[in-house]
């Protein structure tokens, strides 16, 4: 039993990390390397090896990220910039408005509050491309195309009815005497709030984080179609790299792509005790 | 003497459910007044009313004379012992102590807050408790603080909510015990909520029966256990609970029925009642109509014995001098001069 776990683990593990350890050698390559006919999978220090397996390791491609390519406005990292602007941002926002209407939800007797909340679950009934044309539209109205503001609010829609709804979950969990404790106690209901109800759900606003976070920093198919300048982030970026007349550049674009995950593998791992933990009470006997 | 709380004709719905009607109440400057009643007879909300934490549909609330029905729970300056005691975990057992204390508005000084988590503590025997984490506190430890956390901070009524229901019996005990012992030392008005009756009758200056939303009776525990003013109140209280009989008086006796004689009665011809006997006041070999053992419970010094007498389960105590066993014949026979009548009415 045991060794079967380990197998199953162990090809699990190989599956979800060949493709990042891929990314990270072909960064480390030159770009005819990159489309050899041969599988150059092992790195050597020095230059033309005789064994076909051995490429040139070199960190060119990072140094390269610097650099404007034909084809495109700026440098990878201007791109980088647009990308955690507008996903913490829009993080932040889902968060902190999704974390208050779950409060109002879980603890006030809003009338029509089931039906409030299946509307705010029906926002994501459709899939978002059958929105795109109408988004447009209004956003060429507002003149909020082409504009950091204009994803923030996107993705801060798009991502609330998750925010709402798990937060719901997690302050559900929290028992009521905890604050009326604190109302008793002379506070009032905002400060109960913040003293008693946030540090107690900070477990669920990372957990609804990381997911906010993580579709808004993959999202594509709104970005490529409402910006072609100022807010383009790295996933527009980096398919719009196709049509490079050098042709596609993969070590920087694999280089790129793995800075470009790190920070969410990075926040993933960080908030995993929360993932895992979710919300626990020790003191409340029921 | 000027009730310090006073209810008046206060009503509360939850939704569709009548939670409170018409509920009067007062409480006395250093009275410690029981709120009695079974499972969602409506006792938290009364408390939660009187609290502020929820809100009257009708009737005032007056704290003191003033009128407070539309004070925030802040301004009422009352303290609240949660059934679940509502600790912060990963809070130390100082902080959850101090945090009353360090509510905007009573501005004290770090001095005065380290002496009175102090003088609380020390009153409740939490001294060397004070650095623990909350979570990792018994639950006899977990009320204690909870009731520190109260008294930190000197409120003007204290408002206990099943404190004792989730402890252990002998814990239980002696928490009431040192719960009576602490609003002696405190001299603050107490409303304190049970459905133990144990706890009703040995803590209470006064009792409050309530049931379905509508308060019985109040009296003190001797007035309520030994003139309940209506079935349903005789039935809340003793252990085990008041036998109720539908009665008719005929030349001189009280018939259950056609079923048999239950006692002697002064009472006019063909009036028809309610009769409250308690266990303790039927004889089992008194020389009655015959009846038939059903259970026997050993209760320590005495005997409780379920019958089938009169068509009807009776309980009543028995001594321990004599035995007896399930489908024994006795003839029980209740003390006449101690029956309760209800309920009179003119016979046909």
């Amino acid at each position: 039993m045991r060794g079967l776990r380990f197998l199953f683990v162990g090809v699990y593990l190989c599956l979800g990390t060949l493709p990042l350890l891929w990314l990270g050698i072909t960064s480390l390559k030159e770009r005819p390397d990159t489309i050899s006919v041969h599988l150059k999978w092992l790195p050597s220090g020095a230059a033309g090896a005789e064994d076909d397996a051995y490429f040139a390791a070199t960190l060119d491609a990072y140094r390269q990220l610097g650099v404007v390519y034909a084809g495109a406005d700026h440098a990878f990292y201007h791109y980088l910039k647009n990308s955690a602007l507008i996903g913490l941002l829009s993080t932040l926002a889902s968060v902190f408005i999704g974390t208050s209407a779950a409060y109002g939800f879980s603890r006030f007797p809003i009338p029509g509050a089931k039906d409030w909340l299946f509307f705010i679950l029906s926002t994501r009934f459709l899939p978002p491309l059958a929105v795109v044309v109408p988004v447009l539209m209004m956003y060429r109205e507002f003149d909020l195309q082409n504009t950091h503001l204009g994803l923030i609010i996107l993705y801060t829609v798009f991502n609330l009815s998750l925010a709402v709804w798990l937060m719901k979950g997690f302050i559900d969990e929290i028992p009521r005497a905890y604050e009326e404790a604190a109302l008793v106690d002379g506070y009032s209901r905002l400060q109960a709030f913040r003293l008693i109800i946030i540090p107690r759900a900070a477990s669920g606003m990372a957990v609804t984080g990381v997911f906010c976070l993580i579709s808004a920093w993959n999202e594509y198919g709104f970005a490529m179609t409402l910006n072609n300048q100022d807010a383009v982030t790295v996933p527009v970026y980096f398919a719009g790299l196709q049509g490079n007349v050098q042709g596609i550049p993969w070590p920087q674009v694999c280089a790129g792509v793995l800075l470009f995950v790190a920070p969410i593998i990075l926040f993933t791992v960080l908030v995993r005790r929360h993932l895992l933990r979710g919300v626990t009470f020790g003191t409340l006997k029921q | 003497m000027n009730p310090f709380l006073h209810l008046n004709g206060v009503d509360k719905s939850h939704g569709a459910t009548r939670a409170l009607s018409g509920v009067d109440l007062a409480v006395g400057p250093d009275e410690l007044l029981v709120i009695l009643g079974p499972t969602g007879a409506g006792k938290t909300t009364l408390l939660r009313v009187m609290a502020g934490l929820d809100s009257a549909d009708a009737g005032t609330v007056l704290m003191d004379g003033t009128d407070v029905t539309d004070w925030e729970p802040a301004a009422r300056d009352v303290a609240f012992v949660f059934q679940h005691f509502a600790l912060y975990p990963a809070w130390s057992v100082r902080r959850n102590l101090e945090f009353p204390l360090r509510a905007p508005g009573r501005m004290l000084g770090q001095r005065e807050i380290a002496d009175r988590v102090q003088w609380a503590a020390e009153l409740l025997h939490i001294q060397t408790l004070l650095e623990r984490p909350s979570e990792r506190l018994s639950g006899g430890e977990m009320q204690r603080v909870a009731i520190g956390r109260c008294i930190v901070r000197r409120p003007r009524l204290f408002l206990l909510d099943e404190p004792l229901t989730n402890l252990d019996a002998k814990l239980r005990e002696t928490l009431r015990v040192e719960l009576a012992l602490l609003r002696r030392t405190l001299a603050i008005p107490m409303v304190y909520v049970t459905h133990d009756q144990a706890e009703a009758l040995s803590m209470a200056d006064r009792i409050a029966v309530l049931s379905d939303g509508k308060i019985l009776q109040v009296g003190t525990p001797e007035e309520v256990y030994n003139r309940p003013e209506s079935p349903q109140v005789a039935r809340q209280l003793g252990q085990p609970a008041m036998n109720v009989f539908s009665v008719c008086a005929r030349s001189g006796h009280w018939h259950v029925g056609n079923k048999g004689v239950l006692a002697e009665s002064t009472a006019e011809e063909g009036i028809s009642a309610s009769l409250g006997v308690r266990p303790e006041h039927i004889e089992p070999r008194g020389g009655g109509e015959d009846a038939a053992v059903r259970v026997v419970e050993d209760a320590g010094p005495t005997w409780v014995l379920r019958v089938d007498w009169l068509g009807q389960e009776v309980r009543l105590i028995a001594g321990k001098e004599e035995s007896y066993r399930p489908g024994q014949r006795i003839q029980p026979r209740v003390d006449a001069g101690r029956v309760i009548v209800w309920d009179c009415e003119e016979g046909v």
